[in-house]
């Protein structure tokens, strides 16, 4: 599925591939993880096609087979803006203990996370995550176990 | 489900109590609601995530931006959440050990109120 970047949108996006996860045989212990991932990945695209090509949908795909249900959400924001191959790392710039004042957070606006934490929860979330930056934007491929046969 | 912001004060902290999802869509909401409050003078925040479906990144980033804002004020924001599922993402984030996280509202203030 695609659709346009917009903010609103991305409930939607989550919840349906919550449904589909839940049809594919995804546990239920593990729709949560699902839901927040795949929200976290479509918020990072539809943020990056706001700057970048607002005009251009953002691509969900959904897929189980062989023992997994797998989302791969792709952006078409050329220019990178995360530093993708250290996701894990993005909260080093969130704050710390002690301080509790974030010092890598936009500087246009405080309240705004670094774009990396939402790659940083999907790798904390996602059973298995690969990041791929591509010619013509970011991928984020996930996966779940499922229970299912296929 | 949307958002759904209300707020109170009690023994002097402002005590705010968000219901449904905080994403990229309704985080903004929340985002004015704390701005408003800190611009009124409000520094002591109680937030009460106890009705809270969803929280993402941005809901964090909304949170954490609060958080700045009322400590540039010597103030505090607490938390009221035992959902598994929402403390699960702080504590992903390492935000655990930068936000006061409480069970319930009285323990909230109670604590606030004994390091003053």
């Amino acid at each position: 599925m695609s659709f346009t970047p917009l903010p609103v949108h991305v409930r939607t996006a989550r919840l349906v591939a919550t449904a589909v996860a839940r049809r594919s045989g995804v546990e239920e212990a593990l729709l949560d993880e699902v839901r927040l991932a795949v929200g976290e990945a479509c918020s990072r695209a539809v943020e990056a096609h706001q700057a970048q090509c607002p005009d251009e949908p953002v691509r969900v795909e959904l897929t189980g087979a062989k023992g997994r249900f797998e989302v791969v959400v792709t952006d078409a924001a050329a220019a990178g803006q995360d530093d993708v191959t250290s996701p894990s790392a993005q909260p080093a710039g969130w704050p710390g203990p002690g301080n509790g004042v974030p010092n890598g957070t936009s500087a246009l606006d405080p309240s705004v996370p670094p774009q990396g934490l939402g790659l940083a929860v999907i790798a904390g979330l996602a059973d298995d995550v690969q990041f791929a930056r591509t010619p013509a934007g970011l991928s984020i491929k996930m996966s779940w176990p499922t229970t299912a046969t296929g | 489900m949307d958002l759904k912001l209300d707020h109170h004060t009690r023994d002097g902290i402002e005590v705010v109590d968000v219901e449904g999802e905080i994403d990229v869509y309704t985080a903004p909401r929340l985002r004015e609601l704390l701005i408003e409050l800190v611009n009124n003078g409000h520094y002591q925040l109680v937030v009460n995530m106890e009705k809270v479906e969803f929280l993402d990144s941005t809901g964090l980033g909304v949170l954490v931006g609060g958080l700045k804002r009322v400590r540039a004020h010597d103030g505090s924001l607490d938390l009221v959440c035992t959902q598994e599922r929402i403390l699960k993402i702080f504590r992903i984030t390492g935000l655990t050990k930068v936000f006061g996280i409480h069970d319930t509202v009285d323990e909230a203030i109670t604590a606030r109120k004994s390091e003053k």
